[in-house]
């Protein structure tokens, strides 16, 4: 790097997004060193009836649903042969990759002792606890997706033999990829199954698998959505006519599906009502609370893309991919925080302490600025010149 | 084998079950290309 | 068939596999698991019981646990509402005039110690067990700290030390097992002064607890808490009243908790055993139609090619044997032209003769 280079490198630092990421990034450490020091007491509001906060609501749950994307958008492009959307696959791997790292990032803080996660592997399995399932399908598929990942950054670093070898696993990789998406999908929604006498009625369903799963395909479409139009905004520059070409088909496209499958959940979430015989919750606080979320978040968005398909209006679709990722998030607080323990006083309810959420804020943060590391520098909103053509 | 509780009896099957699910991601892996292997193309 | 089937059904159903699994979990169903003989219990009896916190003085003190603000004397602590603690492994709570003529009742809390514990289905290494004794153990030594079981405990219990940075653990009440192997009883029972509290083994308890209500119908409801809730608990209680008026949740169900899970158990290998197989299925469908229109097009274009080829040919003959007439035409208009200038040029010369001529002759004369 020339001397001028390093100047301008230097003048690009100090803009306002960077100060606030620093900022934030010191108050994170700050907390980091409080929570491994004095324990999970001094920086969380959690407690013996809510042993569960937005560390997992959150940080687990809904980054986990959020990084659907990965396996999304790859079973589109290679197994369902939707090759038009080629271009999202690198991206929407990234993404995934990243989300679930983060996950497992989060976890550390979570539980007491970080140190032993790999205990239900190497020391006892409980095989009856769907969070061994979780757990071991989190760990594997993160695995997965630094493999699927590997061909950017093997591109990157000119390791043409390496990258070649791995290109020829993409179809075992994106197989293995969804059937661990499948398994801890649901069973993350599955969890809840052993808390029938904590979680409201409207929202505790046998189906709570299936609906976890199905919403995580929507959370992964819309993700795909809601991230290209910001890449776009930010890193247009670096995406190539392939990118920018496929880009509007790729918002069309998923706007579509994700409209479609959004209207599968809503029918399947009313089937969950009769099956229980659960209309006369509607009429309850926590029922006006649930049909806001099913139809403000399920039945609203799925009409709006499908509106916006129609005319396609990608202004449209834009903010209703934003809108259905809030959605989701809001079912898995709702499912792990609000309405759970629905029985106890409103006094005795949890209400995240701030320095949950500064680590909340914190590792989002951590996200975005990876994110950005990775996608100026290696081929991933563009096609590396030297492997054009070369569609695996 | 004797078990008294579900539990128990869960634990077990389902260990065993998490060993097979191993052995199956591996063998169709290998079954596919037994599968495939002569295909033209 | 039992909301457990029907839901577990339901969600089998709704993957596409009903028949697969239906027949494996009902295998499982079938197998009824009665639990330890001769495992022990406690029965606590409230109608006896008088909220002198003894028991929770003797727990204290034989579990080693820190004294409390307030000494176990003071029972001003009863007026407000307690659950188990770090502190407390067992909890007296008072209900204002829910016993016979307004009196206030007192229920001691504490583990359960389920027969099917939720807490152990919920511990994914395995840290909880319930013990041949009756007991559920709890083991700190592989416990990560994720707390599901506390989630996943329907009465609760469970509570953890959130103020520990380094050794944090799940705590809760033991039964004593250590006293029970030591051939003891439980520190609560050995020291509750109103025997509320018996020790034995559960199904002589319960034997006990329906004689009980035989013997004083009035002074007992029909109800033995503990029997049946969530598969049954080690721990028993009876009162004079609704358990629901004294805190305890009458709407359990009576369906040991590794049930509630075992449909989206069962439904994982059937995802790992089938999904490759649709997936894979699915991806060579979609080569082949790939294979088919690549195929389709190679011959769309073969045959545009032909055609354009066979067009080309006739126009090329075509316009060769324009070329050609018009050549002919060309030749034949070329000869007449040729012959319309001769015939021209001879005219001209002929007149221009005539013309010299004529001024010949004129200066001729
Ligand atoms: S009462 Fe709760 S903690 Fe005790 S055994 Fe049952 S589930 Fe476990
Ligand atoms: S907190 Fe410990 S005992 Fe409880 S489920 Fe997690 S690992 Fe098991
Ligand atoms: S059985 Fe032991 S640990 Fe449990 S409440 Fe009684 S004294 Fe405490």
């Amino acid at each position: 790097m020339s001397r001028h280079d390093t100047a301008l490198y230097r003048k690009e630092l100090y803009t306002p997004f960077n100060l606030v990421a620093g900022i934030i990034l010191i108050i994170g450490c700050v907390i980091t060193v409080l929570r491994f020091t004095k324990g999970l007491g001094t920086v969380t509001h959690l407690d013996d009836n809510y042993p569960w906060g937005i560390w997992i609501g959150f940080d687990l749950l809904a980054g986990v649903a959020l990084a659907a994307g990965g396996y999304v958008t790859s079973s589109a492009v290679y197994i369902f042969g939707m090759k038009r959307y080629h271009s999202a696959v690198r991206p929407a791997i990234l993404t995934g990759f990243l989300g679930y790292a983060l996950v497992v990032f989060a976890l550390n803080y979570d539980v007491g002792r970080p140190w032993r996660l790999p205990y239900p592997f190497i020391m006892q399995q409980g095989t009856t606890s769907l969070l061994f399932e979780v757990a071991a399908c989190v760990a594997l598929y993160l695995t997965v997706l630094f493999i699927e990942f590997t061909p950017a950054a093997l591109e990157w670093l000119g390791l043409r033999r390496a990258r070649n070898i791995v290109t020829k696993l993409t179809m075992l990789l994106t197989i293995f990829g969804v059937v661990l998406s499948t398994l801890h999908q649901s069973s993350l929604g599955a969890l809840f199954l052993l808390a029938p006498s904590k979680l409201h009625p409207l929202w505790y369903s046998g189906y709570l698998p299936v609906f976890f799963f199905v919403s995580s395909i929507i959370a992964g479409l819309s993700m795909v959505i809601f991230e290209s139009t910001l890449s776009h905004h930010y890193f247009a520059d670096k995406m190539d006519k392939t990118h920018l070409e496929e880009k509007e088909g790729v918002a069309l496209g998923f706007a579509k599906a994700a409209s479609l499958v959004l209207a599968g959940y809503f029918a399947i979430k009313l089937i969950g009502i009769a099956v229980d015989n659960n209309w006369h919750w509607l009429a309850t606080g926590y029922g006006l609370w649930f049909l806001a979320e099913l139809l403000g978040f399920v039945a609203l968005p799925s009409l709006l893309y499908a509106v916006g398909v129609r005319e396609k209006n990608l202004t449209l679709i834009k903010w209703t991919s934003g809108m259905t990722v809030f959605g989701i998030i809001l079912n898995r607080l709702n499912i792990c925080l609000i309405a759970f323990n629905w029985h106890l006083p409103y006094a005795e309810k949890y209400f995240p302490h701030w320095m949950e959420i500064g680590i909340s804020v914190f590792i989002l943060t951590i996200g975005v600025l990876v994110f950005r590391f990775i996608v100026t520098r290696m081929p991933v909103l563009y096609e590396h010149p030297d492997y054009k053509d070369t569609h695996h | 084998m004797e078990f008294y509780t579900l539990q128990e009896f869960m634990t077990y099957t389902k260990g065993i079950t998490y060993l097979l699910m191993a052995a199956i991601l591996v063998g169709i892996t290998g079954f596919w290309l037994f599968l495939t292997d002569r295909d033209e193309n | 068939m039992s909301i457990s089937r029907r839901k577990f059904l339901g969600w089998i159903g709704a993957a596409g596999m009903g028949t697969a699994l239906g027949t494996s979990a009902k295998a499982a169903s079938n197998k009824a698991f009665t639990g330890y003989p001769d495992s022990m219990g406690v029965l606590h009896d409230t109608v006896l019981c008088v909220g002198c916190r003894t028991c929770e003085a003797a727990c204290s003190k034989v579990n080693e646990l820190p004294p409390p603000e307030k000494p176990f004397t003071d029972l001003s602590v009863l007026d407000t509402k307690r659950r188990t603690a770090v502190e407390a492994y067992t909890v007296v709570n008072k209900y204002e005039h829910a016993g016979k003529q307004g009196k206030p009742v007192f229920v001691k809390k504490q583990c359960n110690h389920c027969l099917e514990p939720a807490c152990a289905s919920a511990c994914f290494v395995k840290a909880f067990a319930k013990s041949k004794e009756g007991a559920v153990t709890y083991d700190p030594s592989v416990c990560v700290g994720c707390r599901y079981c506390m989630v996943a405990c329907p009465f609760n219990i469970p509570s953890y030390e959130y103020d520990s940075a380094f050794s944090p653990r799940v705590v809760k009440c033991t039964m004593c097992h250590p006293r029970i192997l030591e051939g003891k009883v439980p520190g609560c029972v050995e020291a509750c002064p109103k025997e509320a509290l018996t020790f034995g083994k559960r199904e002589d308890l319960l034997k006990i607890a329906r004689e009980r209500i035989q013997k004083y119908p009035d002074r007992y409801a029909d109800h033995i808490y503990g029997e049946h809730e969530m598969g049954g608990t080690s721990w028993l209680y009876l009162s004079g009243t609704a358990f629901g008026n004294i805190g305890m949740r009458e709407d359990l169900g009576v369906k040991p908790a590794p049930e509630l899970t075992a449909g989206a158990l069962g439904a994982v290998p059937i995802v790992v055993g089938l999904w490759p197989v649709l997936l894979t299925g699915i991806y060579a469908m979609s080569r082949r139609k790939e294979k088919i229109a690549a195929e389709e097009k190679e011959q769309a274009v073969a045959a545009a090619v032909a055609e354009i080829e066979a067009k080309a040919d006739k126009k090329l003959a075509d316009v060769r044997a324009k070329a050609e007439k018009d050549l002919a035409k060309a030749e034949k208009d070329k000869e007449a032209a040729v012959k319309r200038e001769v015939q021209k040029a001879l005219g001209e010369a002929a007149a221009k003769h005539e013309e010299k001529a004529k001024t010949e002759t004129e200066e001729e004369s």
